[in-house]
Formats: structure tokens, sequence, C-alpha cells
């Protein structure tokens, strides 16, 4: 019996081992402001993203009319986000031809239905502050957040007229703003933290609705439960 | 002129029973099949296997009506299930975990009949469908992971079908075999489709049919690893420890079933990624061939075995070693009843020695399966221990750990002959504890 207690002990300390590999995952050193109930961010993200985002980057799996669940009707999503005729069931896609993007950039942009699921949204965040000038790079602009090594990235940075510019201080290892831009460093981050905010629902639109329905499973099978448990006991209390 | 049957069922039943045996199935497979009634919360699992398999081919029936198995299509197949598919999500959702579960359920089923000598005579032939089960749901899971078409599916079953070519002569046309092509590729996709909704799923149930039948004739197994049919009621024939399973398990499973249950909600409602253990990040990134992801790791269920397979070094610049060693780590489990020669079934009544082997296995396992969710440097930034004294390279520090595990975890079947039967038992009582 005693063995039989220390190999309970042995799985419930396995139970916690995901959690140490949690600790291991590589520190980004921010953390995104999401907050999927807030509709006044997500839509402010949504505007940035079809205006700055859109023109290179599709997100080919996320249809216009979805935006319907931030709190948008219809009428609004067709007056204030679709420029060139879409029809507002149609999916987030882009212009630009992929063979073209290739030649401009050295590879072509890549969609952003999901980006957030695969990165994460502290790394969307943290990337889109992260752009610092960099002479040597084609574009002009370097990113340590995308390649740790190198710094090096194929995006130019499509926000600096609002951030401003950064160079990178070679000693400190830190960011420094040279020259300001039309918002200040705690408004630019406010702006990418709703544009985070947004790409992070519209990687998976219908989280909110699994989380609402899984209090519901939840209340019912503990209701479930219950009775389960007092049907097994009225069967077995004549097996003695 | 043959004799009329002799049923006692009238009206629907009885003409259905002079047609086909319903009455006499229920009652042996449900109402009097006699099962041991001192089953503990380890006797679950095998109920809850066959919950979730239902619930797979389920799910499974419904993400075929929607998903593509093309390689230009299958990704976004996947997102369209998740976004415009009524109730697509929690579908997706619930096949998704319902892979990881299988293995959580099965493992724990597995782990059962290891500690209470379920595959001991006269259940070694019940124990080897078992292990063919066991087998069946690996390749399932390792064909369906292929078809969301992200960079782990794309990989991963990259780096499992290219250890086919390792194997001495037919290798390299062996893989090319398999993947129907010289890169995994539309064709192959399209194949991992086939086996994954059709091929597999018959043989699976084919075999849990013969799994069910196997124990039905030879009974259950129980917890103090004591034959009931050994004791029987000398009117009735009935076993004195032996409950029918219709209702009193069947009621019993359901307090399971919703346990379980709950635990799977709140997984697919609120965390259906398990933090990457379920749902890798980097499957959220299409496949694509050009390039390769820094990190390759296996889903959470596979890395015992895929920590040996790296564990083990390549001899004269062939792979197969460790190939061949991680092909027994799994196989190795079929040849348990021909391991075990301890006079008693249940840990229960072992002695120490056997107890402290499982627990060196049990921790092999897992130090194994963490491992191999880890690139093999992981232990390399840990800065260097030895003082300048170079024994082992740091970067292979992970390697050798796993090199270690390895060794135990193949000991405790090799040398399982030896201290089962030096081990000291307790005496076995002659009806079971309740």
């Amino acid at each position: 019996m005693k063995t039989n207690n220390i190999l309970k002990n042995c799985l419930l300390s396995l139970a916690f081992l995901p959690l140490i590999a949690f600790a291991n995952e590589t520190a980004i050193g921010v953390t995104a402001p999401i907050d999927a109930t807030d509709y006044a961010s997500l839509q402010r993200g949504a505007r940035t993203f079809v205006n700055s985002c859109l023109n290179c980057h599709s997100a080919n799996y996320m249809r216009y009319n979805r935006l319907k669940d931030i709190g948008l009707t219809e009428q609004q999503i067709k007056d204030n986000l679709l420029f060139a005729g879409e029809k507002v069931g149609d999916t987030m896609k882009v212009a630009m031809n992929p063979k073209d993007a290739k030649k401009w950039f050295g590879v072509a942009p890549p969609d952003l239905s999901v980006e957030v699921r695969a990165r994460g949204a502290d790394w969307v965040y943290a990337y889109l502050r992260g752009f610092y000038r960099d002479e040597t790079s084609s574009t002009g602009w370097g990113n340590c957040v995308f390649d740790p090594q190198t710094c090096k990235v194929a995006m130019p940075h499509v926000l600096y007229e609002l951030q401003g510019e950064q160079v990178m201080n070679h000693e400190t290892h830190q960011l420094e703003l040279v020259k300001p831009g039309k918002l200040s460093p705690s408004e630019y981050n406010a702006f990418v933290g709703d544009l985070t905010n947004y790409m992070a629902f519209m990687a998976e639109p219908a989280k909110q609705q699994r989380k609402h329905l899984g209090i519901w499973v939840l209340l019912f099978l503990g209701v479930l439960l219950v009775l389960t448990i007092k049907l097994k006991k009225e069967y077995w209390k004549d097996i003695k | 002129m043959a004799d009329k049957k002799i049923q006692s069922t009238t009206g629907l039943m009885g003409w259905i029973d002079a047609r086909f045996p319903l009455t006499s199935n229920i009652k042996n497979h449900l109402t009097e099949y006699y099962a041991p009634k001192n089953f503990n919360f380890w006797y679950f699992f095998g109920s809850l296997a066959m919950l979730v398999l239902v619930m797979q081919i389920a799910t499974g029936i419904f993400l075929t009506m929607h998903y593509k198995p093309d390689a230009e299509q299958a990704f976004a197949s996947v997102e369209y299930i998740m976004r415009d598919v009524f109730g697509g999500n929690i579908i997706r959702y619930m096949h998704s975990t319902g892979a990881s579960m299988f293995f959580i359920v099965v493992y724990l089923h597995m782990f059962r009949g290891v500690i209470y000598g379920s595959y001991r005579n006269p259940r070694e032939l019940l124990w080897l469908f078992g292990v063919a089960i066991f087998l069946c749901l690996m390749g399932e899971a390792f064909f369906g992971y292929l078809l969301p078409w992200g960079q782990m599916s794309y990989w991963g079953a990259q780096v499992i079908v290219n250890l086919f070519s390792a194997i001495p002569f037919i290798g390299p046309d062996l893989s090319e075999w398999l993947r129907g092509d010289y890169l995994v590729s539309d064709a192959t996709l399209n194949r991992f489709f086939a086996f994954h909704v059709i091929a597999l799923p018959l043989v699976l149930l084919g075999l849990v049919a013969a799994h069910l039948i196997a124990l039905h004739e030879v009974g259950s197994n129980n917890p103090d690893g004591v034959e009931i049919k050994a004791k029987k009621d000398k009117k009735t024939g009935i076993p004195l420890d032996g409950i029918p399973f219709h209702p009193y398990y069947t009621v019993k499973d359901m307090v399971g079933v919703v346990v379980f249950l709950i635990v799977f909600a709140v997984i697919i409602c609120f965390a259906p990624e398990m933090g990457g253990y379920f749902l890798e990040a980097n499957n959220f990134v299409p496949a694509n061939p050009m390039v390769t992801p820094a990190h390759i790791a296996p889903v959470w269920y596979f890395t015992p075995y895929y920590s040996i397979l790296r564990a083990v070094p390549p001899v004269m610049n062939s792979q197969f070693p460790g190939v061949a060693a991680m092909g027994l780590s799994v196989m190795v489990f079929a040849l348990l009843p021909w391991l075990d020669r301890s006079p008693v079934k249940s840990i229960r009544y072992r002695g120490t020695l056997y107890k402290k082997w499982l627990a060196l296995f049990l921790v092999s396992f897992f130090v194994l399966g963490y491992l191999g969710t880890v690139p093999t440097n992981v232990w390399g930034q840990l800065g260097d221990w030895s003082n300048g004294i170079a024994i082992i390279d740091t970067k292979e520090r992970a390697t050798w750990v796993a090199r270690i595990f390895t060794a135990i975890y193949f000991a405790f079947f090799i040398l399982m002959p030896w201290y089962t039967a030096k081990d000291k038992t307790l005496a076995v009582p002659e009806r079971v504890t309740y």
C-alpha cells in the first residue's frame, strides 16, 4: 500500500510537469494588452489592421462580417472598412500578387489570419514595437524580435510615422527613440496594443463563444455528476 | 425438422430472439457478465477508452464532411471548419483534444493492466489484442496529425517517414513507397487521409471487438489478482465475488464518464491548445516544404519513444539502431505476459523489488517523455557545471540523461524475469478484498 502512495505522488507531481515546461519558454519581455471584451479596442485594432496591414498581408480565413462579433453592424463594416468593392461576406484578401511581393520584399508577406496562434500575442506586440533604424538592411529597418540572431527582417516599418524612429544602443542593447513620431510612446503602445488585440480576436473569432458555452456545459455536467453519483450509490447499497 | 429453440421471451423480443440471439447477447455481455465487485479507480479507463473511440468516430465523420485532403486546401479547410461551419470549432477541438485524451486514458488503462497483472494467464491474448490496439492507435494519431497540413504536421511526417529509410537495404525504397513521392506532398496527404479515416479505424474497431470478446471469455481481472471464477455459488454457478456488469458497473461507469466529460469540456472550452501540448503553435503556420522549423517535436504522446530514438547513437553512420530501439520500446509491451515470473499478479502482493523497478520505469517514461518535447541541447544554456573539466559536452547533457533513462526503460523489461522471480511476495487471499 505504501508504494501505491508513492506511485500516486509520482503521478501527481507529473501533472505539474507541463508547468515546468511553460517556465522554459523564451521570454519576450512584454505582455500584450489582450482583452477580448473591450470592443472599442478591438474595433480600433480592426480599423488599423484594414488600413495598414491589409495592403500587403491578407487574412484569407477572416470574413469582414465576422466583425459583427466585436459589436459592429453590417452597415458600419461596409461604410468604414470596405474600400475596393468587396462584399461584406468576403474574406480579407489582398490584391498584391505573391510573386510580385516576393520580388519586392524577398519573401511574400505571410497571411495573418492565425498569426497570433502561431507566434503568440506577446510576440506580435513586441514585434510591432521593435523596429529600429538599421542602415545596413535593405529596407532601412531592423527588428530583433523577428530574428534575435541577425535582427534582420524583410518587412519595413509601416507605422514609423506614428512611432517615430528608434535606434539600437549597442552597449545596452536597448532601443532608444531618437526622432519622435505623431504619437507619444505610450500612445503608440496603446495603438499597437489595440492592433494586437484585434489580431488575437481574428486568430480565433469563436474563442469567447466557446468560453461562454463551457460555463453552461460545466453547469449541466455538475448536475449530472450529482445525479449519477446518487444513482450509483442507490444501486450499490446492496453490494456487501 | 429441427427442434424448436427453447426461449423465454415473447412478443417483439421473442420474434427477434427466434431470428437473432439478442437476449442471449445482452445476458452474456451485460446482465449476466459477472465482474469482480472490487474494481477501483483504475477500472474506469477501459469504458472511457470506448467512449473516446466513439467520440472520435462521430466527430471525425462531421470533420470529413468539410475537410479537404488536398495540399492546396487542407489548411484553409481546417480554418473554414473553425470559423464558418456551425459548431465546427467545438467538433474540431473535440477531435484534436480527443486524440490526446485517447492516449491519456489508454496509458492509464495499460498502467492498470501492468500493476494488477491483467496480462497474466489466462489473459495473454486479451493483452496482445490490447497492444495491437495501442499500435493501431499510434498509427491513427500519426496519420491524422498530417491532415491539418501545418508546419508540424508536415515536418513531423517527414521525420517519421524518413525513419523507415534507415532500415538496411529496403529502407529508401520503403519510405518512398509510403510517401508516394520523393518528399511529403499532396500524394502523401491523400493516402494518409485514406489510412486515417477508413483503413485504420476499420482495423481498430475489429481489434476492439476481439479485445472485448476475449475479455468476456476469460473474465475481468481485479485489483487483488484473484480469479473470481475459482469460487462459485454451488447452486447458481455464479462467482461469489462477481456482480452483473449491468446495472452495477454501467451506473458506476456513468460517474466516470461524467467526471471525464468535465475534464474534457474544461480543455475544449478553456484551453484547447493545452499550452501547445495538444495543438502545437507551429501547426498554425501552413506547411512549407522550403522552411524547416528550428525545432521539430512530436505531440506529447509519442515523446518517450522519440527520446529513445534520439538517445541511441548511430552505428557505422546508420540511424537504424535508434529506429530499432524506438520500435522495440513500443513492441516490448507485448512480451510482458512471458517476462513476468512472479507467483502473484497484483502489485498489492508483490515485494518491494518489483515496486522499485516499476517506479524506475515510470520515472524514465516521464523523463523521456519530457525530453522528447524539447531540443537535445535543452540543458546547454545552464552553463558548465564541470568547472572546465569537460566530461560531457554541455550540449550533450540531455542526450546522456536520455541514454541513461533509455537503459532503465529497457532494463525494466529485460530484467523482469529475474526480479519478479526473486521478489519476496505476500500471501494472496482466497477471495477479493472489498
